[in-house]
């Protein structure tokens, strides 16, 4: 597999990720925000929503689902008089991941341009974007960019000129990782408690208020300005096919240079930890594992970090995934078996429920997970952890459960070996 | 899940919203379409939360319900829903440490028994004389900076050391408020050497490059 070359800098998107700069209206104009909006909606909707198809602009929230697609869900004129919404999902809160945060705090005219032409290409006349609770200077510096925007006529009636009326509005959440999940963001965005819903009917059909409804991610939304500005095949020209763009990565853990990257989609992980991450802590033979994209993707051992690209396709080969993009690093001095306990604590907590089998499983497997730690467990039951896995896997009616499943289902298979030597360390150290 | 909490057992008779905050429930109703003012329930809470030292009591639930049209269970089950209401009073100054994976990673563990050590007392638990509680959150979402802790449901601490910690409780407990965002002096999510990328704008902007 041949990966694609490093980012040059004329390619970057979000040229102001660690806020050098100002996040205000004047300094976003200057770095090329909100040039040209109008002329962008007078090509018409559906050259917005063809635009956006033909980069292969994949969605950035964990999914990878096709953007341009997801839009041409929506229905084209509303029969009943309903209106059709974009909400855009800020609820970060993917162990690993912090992207979002820095495109809302420092690049927010960005993400409200994108808000504007996302929403004029699905006809939508109001957006809704729903951070998480714990972001409060994130909400307040987005809020500050908004009035401005208001300000300046970019937002209101006749937006930015373009003869659109176009209203966009900050919810904050309160700590609720669920509420990541599109239905249960709309839940709780309606007052209700954020419990997932069943699908169909999709958000399309019918999501906030009953209405016609897209959810997307921030930085999803953040870079359809520029696709627009630059047009498809720039976009398209970076990455794999199927694999295209830019891709806000996150590089944590056992790094020597811990940081945000935009960088090229289908990098090599080698090279991004090596170039941005400043290697890892020791050296790469130091390396143990590397869970790619977010706490919901399978780790890698080392031998499979030597080759893989980061894109969706490369990572599901080595049945992982890109999810986030959130590269969480640990060298040989990890207890990686301590390290995915406290992970399957994460889902436990963050399980609103709802569902038997994820409420009860997500328990019971960091139950189990606590005592394999420590090696207090027998090795029958390493196979039981995969067992309830896959009883909660599919019967639920989110992917919560899901994703519950895969941390555990990476350790078993790249680290049985390591959970067996601690059971029978620990029954040595019992007998003696 | 495991985050259902108790009502506290001393709960005030009754609760009003000040002029103030009434204005910004005007302000926050207004965001939905007509009809739909339980979408505003989160926000109220939260200024609720904030007016009340806190945390919530029963009677600005039923106050909200009142306000929004909307049952007192309605009410009372968004607020027992999400983590970052309270209901139960808690210390002035609330540090919420990340231990999820990332933020253990890089030492949260230390963090937070420095923490604990320094104080006296231990996660969940709040100092007698009511200045402080600590607990553990899971991830905070702010993962290259970590390990991580909040205050109050506001002010992030990021690149977290014991030493830089307990400077942190220290600066708190003398009234003085510490600059939230990294304790190392790092700039936001950029790399402690410096850029690695983006090296024209970091020249024009003076900052040091890798």
């Amino acid at each position: 597999m041949r990966g694609q070359k490093m980012l040059s800098d004329k390619d970057r998107i979000f040229t102001n990720l660690y806020g050098w700069q100002g996040a205000d209206l004047k300094s976003a104009q200057a770095r090329g925000d909100w040039s040209g909006t109008k002329d962008i909606t007078a090509k018409g909707r559906d050259w917005i929503v063809e635009e956006v198809k033909k980069s292969e602009l994949r969605g950035r929230g964990g999914a990878g689902f096709p953007t341009g697609m997801k839009w041409s869900f929506m229905p084209k004129d509303s029969k009943d008089g309903r209106p059709n919404y974009l909400v855009i999902n800020a609820d970060e809160s993917e162990p690993g991941t912090c992207k979002d945060r820095d495109i809302m705090r420092h690049d927010p005219h960005k993400l409200i341009e994108g808000a504007l032409l996302s929403s004029f290409g699905m006809g939508a006349h109001a957006a809704y974007i729903y951070i998480r609770g714990e972001f409060y200077h994130e909400a307040v510096a987005l809020q500050k960019a908004i009035d401005e925007a208001y300000e300046a006529g970019l937002l209101g009636k006749n937006a930015a000129g373009t003869g659109w009326d176009f209203d966009l509005y900050l919810h904050r959440g309160a700590g609720a990782y669920i509420c990541g999940e599109e239905t249960a963001l709309l839940n709780s965005m309606e007052g209700k408690k954020g419990f997932p819903r069943n699908k169909p009917p999709f958000p399309a059909g019918a999501g906030l208020y009953a209405c016609p409804t897209t959810v997307n991610n921030v930085e999803t939304i953040a870079v359809v300005p520029e696709i627009l500005k630059r047009g498809a095949s720039w976009f398209g020209s970076i990455g794999r096919e199927k694999n295209r763009g830019t891709k806000v990565f996150c590089l944590s853990g056992h790094i020597n240079n811990p940081c945000n990257v935009e960088e090229a989609m289908s990098i090599p992980l080698k090279e991004l930890i090596e170039k941005h991450g400043g290697g890892v802590r020791g050296g790469w033979d130091n390396l143990l594992a590397v869970i790619p994209g977010g706490s919901s993707t399978r780790l890698l051992p080392k031998s499979l970090c030597d080759t893989v690209l980061m894109d969706f396709d490369s990572l599901r080969e080595a049945y992982s995934g890109l999810g986030t993009a959130a590269v969480i690093v640990m060298d040989k001095s990890t207890d990686i078996v301590f390290a995915i306990a406290r992970l399957a604590r994460f889902y436990a907590h963050e399980s609103c429920g709802q569902c038997t089998p994820c409420r009860e499983g997500t328990g019971w497997m960091y139950r189990i997970m606590q005592r394999m730690a420590r090696g207090e467990a027998e090795i029958s039951e390493i196979d039981m952890l995969l067992d309830i896995g896959s009883e909660i896997e599919g019967h639920t009616i989110c992917a919560h459960g899901d994703a519950s499943a895969w941390p555990i289902q990476g350790l078993i298979k790249h680290f049985r070996p390591e959970m067996e030597r601690r059971i029978l360390e620990y029954r040595k150290r019992l007998a003696a | 899940m495991s985050h259902a909490q108790k009502v506290h057992f001393e709960q005030p008779k009754e609760f009003k919203f000040s002029a103030a905050n009434m204005k910004k429930i005007e302000s926050h109703v207004a965001k939905y379409p007509k009809g739909r003012q339980a979408s505003a329930v989160m926000p109220l809470l939260d200024l609720a939360q904030n007016q009340n030292d806190g945390w919530i009591p029963e009677a600005a639930m039923e106050e909200i319900g009142r306000i929004l049209g909307m049952p007192r269970i309605k009410v009372f089950e968004v607020a027992t829903f999400y983590t970052m209401y309270n209901l139960q009073p808690k210390g002035k100054h609330h540090i919420q440490f990340c231990t999820t994976t990332p933020c253990w990673l890089n030492g949260s563990a230390e963090v937070v028994s420095a923490c604990e050590k320094h104080l006296g007392i231990k996660l969940g638990e709040t100092t007698p004389d009511g200045n402080f509680s600590l607990s553990e959150v899971e991830c905070l979402g702010a993962c290259v900076n970590a390990p991580v802790a909040q205050r109050n449901g506001d002010d992030f601490y990021e690149d977290l050391t014991p030493e830089n910690a307990v400077k942190v409780l220290d600066a708190l407990k003398a009234g003085k408020k510490p600059a939230h965002g990294s304790q190392t002096g790092r700039t936001t999510s950029m790399g402690v050497k410096g850029a690695t990328c983006l090296h024209e704008q970091a020249e024009k902007c003076g900052v040091k490059k890798c």
